[in-house]
């Protein structure tokens, strides 16, 4: 199988529905002729033009709320927030619209749009640039959101949730976007959103975490196996809404739970995974359930030092599974 | 050729009189809401008593079996025309699990039904605007020669999606009606605190599109503005953005006292220019509606609506547990 | 000695670039800002320039060569770098932080050796499961806690370290004391100045009794309000003369048990009791009488309750209440009742929810009477005496309904109290 890397998967998903279904189009800052200031969708106006790769002017709420619109008339596109941390003016169509729209209508009208953002820190993008916004849109029902973290994830999992009949939010970590690359089959596939996803199989603690912060656990495990520390790695893939048959099954597996997140500690996405541990495995838990997580400070600063103290590394990773293998 | 201002519009005599059914059917349906629920039996109303000449003009111009409306909240003529019933506004006020817009789940006002092509709406103001916008996009991308026509108060026209919708259509040509029904008051921000241009249809300008303000209270006058707007829209000529300057002469909903912030006076004033009575005198003048022809038509509305309400009071209620559904798609 | 160049991030995501043209050989000489090669990645093309004014010693990486972030591309002796120098890259190489740094030691810091009896659910759930002796397991946690791993070993070995079974030779129902009582042992003290109360024999057999009634019988729970406006006036009128001519006062409780009485004797099931594969219905109405002491709570019972007047119950009850007092009461005092009253009204109670005596079916609390606006049947608002009657039955014998017949009986005789149909003797 050849090896690509996690924008590569981004890209290659894009295309590929996009030949498939002339329904699928991109629109966003900088998409078109620029390919996107990541370079996600490179490639894709020259091959579909700019009817379908559309440069949109510099206004969020409409990028999300023109995208509504179009979905709800039976397109299907993919609308690019250049910065996940830019996505605020687009809150109200993301939560009070698109969420709601099967809901309020007894099921009349749907909205099958996808939008995608990079999210996440590590990169010096400081306060603006570095953010992990998936909580705000954690207890919204009606949404979907899946932050995948590799590259074959981001492939079968894009195209699930372009072809998905609900709004789905996806986060892609800017980091990984070239840091992470991963085998990918050249054949057609999807995965299933709602689907969490087991990393690695091991009988001593139990690892719940997405994102860059599965490739710090992996790392970590490695480490920790040749100490004879052996971790069991969940992947949740899609962090709302959960899936809280593995959650559970994972968390029974060894009775000592690790949540990570690179988010800020309080009201995250591993805060609610905390609880359906707590409400589910109480009688399976051999120590209290662990999160290690960014402090609950606005976002990580600029300065290098500062940032990496916010900042979930492998270390703290490695230190945290440690500790709780001990515990 | 005729002299009649309606003739020259090219719309026939019957055309005509269903206009002034049209309008006349939402004004009824509305009071009879009004009773209901100051009676008790509904929750909430919220009016489009004052604004049915706009609406049913503006709705007329369209074509409704390929257009796609987006409308606000008190667009009660623009829905009626395309095709919704007073069983159905009847149902949806007394949220029963048979009203078409929701199914109960949402208050009246919030339209939605996706045989006719009226799209959902929400609570939140001008998040249509836009969704129209996507209308139009779709009608481009597919080649097809549909509108999407939206509405909106003038309260909306400060909030960023309007200015973010129109700016988009504008920047790619897309066919779209952007008509912002100015009753003048915001709840109860009058319009000289809701901004500083003369005219809402000032705006256009900045967006580089066709504005234009008419008169609210004549639906013919909306007639040719909007039908002139959709023929720019189809021919790939952009986006329009229509202003209708009429009056709310009710309080902005059922939980409102509009006595605490405008004078009688003024309510009785602007009911002078009542647009029921207004186009009454004017198909009387054309010989189109005597006094007998009016309470006809009157005492026919009434017997529609005395059924619609019988019916939808009596209509079952959805199954509680329903509330669960319908969160996301079946896949 | 030389300085190291390194590969620059050039652009948020960046992780690797492409050496596409050296621009410098060896030998050469450099100014700080000159560029050293082009490079190309996603993102950009750009010359990386030299952080250094020196010579260049060695070009390391090829052209056409991609490198990650971080990795040397060539060499460099600064013009500062004449002897021996210390090799300083142009950026600072990452360092693991010291794992210290993560805020993880919040629980390091209590008394580890106290861990070994400190277990988690999943331990106890597996000890009890498996009947596993936890003093016998040795812990590898910290602080030698007996972790899910280690009781998972157990289990494998097959070698079950069994709890001994002290209490297998007692009765069942010692066995359930004993049980009782260990289960207080194991309750955690907060922390905090404390006292301790011995527990007496009477306390001990109303913990137990009640305990007993409330895992045995599945209590149900009714309430009834009673106007007794009339009764009240009846007895107010009364007492005065009652109290000279019998040497005792004359409380409203006689009249309420009168009232239990005469709905015993038209609803028997009422009287009875569970006895396992039958129930057993009592002819006799022997009625328990429930007597608080300050710490304790006595149940004599009022032998053929149905064969005494008003008076009668009046001057049975004192007797028995000044037994209770000078703790004179006899074991036969307190046997045989069929069903109860417990007069918690006399506390200012105007609602409870009273634990059976068991084996009784049956209990009932008289509350509080107090003066409440109530609407009369012609719709008058009224100032009446109102009192709350609450019943707890076991729900294995009786049901709601012949409760709430036997319940609406009281109801009446109570309602319907005057001078004329209720005679005192």
């Amino acid at each position: 199988m050849p090896k690509i890397s996690y924008i590569e998967a981004v890209t290659s998903a894009i295309r590929e529905e996009m030949a498939r279904d002339e329904n699928v189009f991109v629109l966003g800052e900088d998409v078109g002729k620029r390919g996107g200031v990541f370079r996600a969708t490179n490639g894709l106006y020259e091959q579909f033009g700019e009817e379908r790769v559309i440069d949109t002017p510099l206004a969020e709420s409409a990028i999300a709320g023109v995208g509504i619109g179009a979905a709800m008339y039976g397109m299907r596109p993919i609308a690019e927030i250049q910065f996940a941390d830019f996505i605020m003016p687009a809150v109200n169509q993301i939560i009070s619209e698109a969420a709601k729209i099967r809901y309020r209508s007894n099921n009349d009208w749907q909205c099958p749009l996808t939008i995608r953002a990079p999210y996440g820190g590590g990169i010096h993008g400081a306060l603006y640039h570095s953010q992990s916004i998936e909580a705000i849109f954690a207890n919204v029902p009606g949404l979907k959101i899946v932050m995948p973290s590799t590259p074959y994830d981001v492939k079968g999992l894009l195209k699930s949730a372009i072809r998905s009949n609900d709004p789905v939010l996806f986060f892609e970590h800017k980091r990984a976007y070239r840091l992470i690359k991963g085998e990918v089959p050249d054949d057609e596939y999807t995965l299933p959103l709602g689907k969490a996803d087991v990393k690695r199989e091991g009988e001593d603690i139990t690892v719940i975490t997405y994102g860059m912060c599965v490739h710090f656990a992996m790392q970590a495990a490695e480490n920790l196996a040749k100490e004879g520390y052996d971790a069991h790695i969940l992947d949740l893939r899609t962090v709302y809404p959960l899936d809280k048959e593995a959650i559970v099954e994972a968390a029974k597996k060894t009775g000592k739970v690790l949540l990570i997140t690179e988010d800020n500690k309080e009201g995250s996405i591993i805060s609610e995974v905390a609880a359906i541990i707590a409400e589910n495995c109480l009688f399976d838990l051999d120590a209290p359930i662990k999160r290690l997580a960014g402090p609950d400070v606005p976002a990580m600063p600029y300065a290098p030092t500062m940032e990496k103290y916010f900042m979930v590394n492998p270390d703290k990773v490695e230190a945290a599974m440690k500790e709780l293998a001990d515990f | 050729m005729s002299k009649l201002r309606h003739h020259q519009l090219g719309l026939t005599d019957d055309d005509v009189i269903a206009m002034y059914e049209t309008m006349l059917l939402a004004r009824m349906i509305d009071e009879r809401m009004w009773l209901l629920n100051r009676a008790g039996k509904i929750p909430f109303v919220i009016s489009c008593q004052g604004q049915e000449a706009a609406q049913v003009g503006a709705a007329m111009a369209l074509d409704k079996d390929k257009d796609y409306v987006l409308p606000y909240y008190r667009d009660m003529g623009v829905v009626l025309h395309f095709g919704m019933t007073a069983k159905d506004l009847l149902l949806s006020g007394f949220a029963k699990a048979e009203d078409p817009n929701s199914g109960g789940r949402q208050m009246p006002g919030h339209f939605g039904q996706k045989k006719n092509r009226i799209v959902t709406g929400s609570s939140p103001v001008t998040t249509q605007v836009p969704h129209a916008v996507g209308f139009g996009l779709a009608a481009k991308m597919k080649r097809q020669d549909f509108i999407a026509f939206t509405t909106f108060g003038e309260g909306s026209s400060n909030q960023g999606d309007f200015h973010e919708g129109i700016n988009f259509a504008s920047v790619h040509d897309l066919p779209v009606i952007f008509m912002c029904e100015n009753n003048k008051y915001a709840i109860s921000v009058p319009l000289e605190k809701q901004l500083n241009c003369q005219h809402v249809s000032d705006r256009a300008a900045a967006y580089g599109i066709h504005g234009e303000t008419v008169d609210g209270n004549d639906p013919l006058a909306v007639y040719e503005a909007v039908s002139k707007a959709r023929k720019r829209a189809v021919n790939g000529e952009g986006p329009s953005l229509i202003e209708t300057v009429s009056y709310r002469l009710t309080p902005h909903s059922s939980d409102d006292d509009d006595s605490t912030y405008r004078a009688k006076e003024e309510v009785e004033e602007a009911k002078k220019l009542d647009p029921i009575h207004t186009f009454e005198e004017y198909l009387h003048g054309a010989g189109l509606l005597s006094h007998e022809g009016k309470e006809e038509i009157r005492s026919k509305l009434r017997n529609i609506i005395d059924d619609a309400t019988d019916y939808a009071e009596k209509a079952p209620y959805a199954e509680p547990e329903t509330a669960l559904k319908y969160v996301y798609g079946e896949e | 000695m030389a300085t190291e160049i390194t590969m620059p991030q050039l652009g948020e995501s960046v992780t690797e670039g492409t050496i596409t043209k050296w621009l410098v050989k060896p030998g050469d000489k450099v100014n700080k800002y000159d560029p050293l090669a082009e490079v190309m990645t996603d993102k950009v093309n750009a010359e990386i320039p030299s952080s250094f004014s020196g010579t260049i010693k060695e070009l390391i990486a090829q052209e056409d060569q991609t490198l990650g972030v971080g990795e040397v591309i060539c060499t460099l002796v600064t013009e500062a770098e004449g002897q021996a120098a210390p090799t300083a890259g142009t950026t600072e190489p990452e360092k693991a932080e010291p794992a210290a740094e993560a805020p993880l030691h919040a629980s390091t810091s209590q008394d580890e050796s106290e861990n070994k009896r400190r277990y988690s659910p999943a331990v106890m759930r597996l000890a009890q499961e498996n009947n596993i002796d936890l003093e016998q397991v040795q812990g590898s946690g910290r602080g030698g806690r007996i972790t899910r791993k280690d009781l998972l070993a157990v289990i494998a070995s097959g070698h079950l370290l069994e709890q001994k079974e002290a209490t297998s030779t007692l009765a069942p129902a010692a066995a359930e004391v004993q049980r009782q009582t260990a289960a207080v042992k194991t309750v955690s003290v907060p922390s905090g100045k404390v006292e301790e109360i011995p527990v007496s024999g009477v306390r001990r057999a109303i913990a137990n009794n009640m305990v007993k009634s409330k895992q045995e019988a599945p209590h149900a729970w009714m309430m009834i309000e009673v106007d007794v406006t009339e009764l009240v006036r009846y007895r107010n009128k009364i007492k005065e003369q009652f109290s000279k001519k019998e040497g005792i006062k004359l409380t409203f409780l006689p009249f309420f048990v009168k009232a239990v009485v005469d709905a015993l004797k038209e609803y028997p099931e009422i009287n009875s009791m569970w006895a396992g594969e039958k129930i057993i219905r009592h002819r006799d109405i022997h009625i328990s009488l429930a007597v608080a002491t300050e710490t304790e709570l006595y149940v004599p019972v009022i032998k053929h309750a149905d064969e005494k007047s008003i008076k009668g119950l009046a001057k049975e009850m004192d007797s028995l209440v000044q037994k209770v007092r000078t703790k004179s009461l006899k074991q036969e005092d307190m046997t045989g009742g069929t069903f109860t009253v417990n007069n918690t009204g006399s506390f200012g109670s105007i609602q409870s929810q009273p634990i059976i005596n068991q084996p009784q079916a049956a209990i009932l609390s008289v509350e509080a009477i107090v003066k409440r606006p109530v609407v009369l049947e012609n719709d008058a608002i009224a100032v009446r005496h109102m009192v709350n009657l609450c019943m707890s039955l076991d729900h294995r014998v009786l049901d709601g309904l012949i409760c709430g017949k036997f319940l609406g009986h009281i109801k009446n005789t109570l309602e319907n109290i005057r001078e004329e149909n209720t005679p005192i003797y």
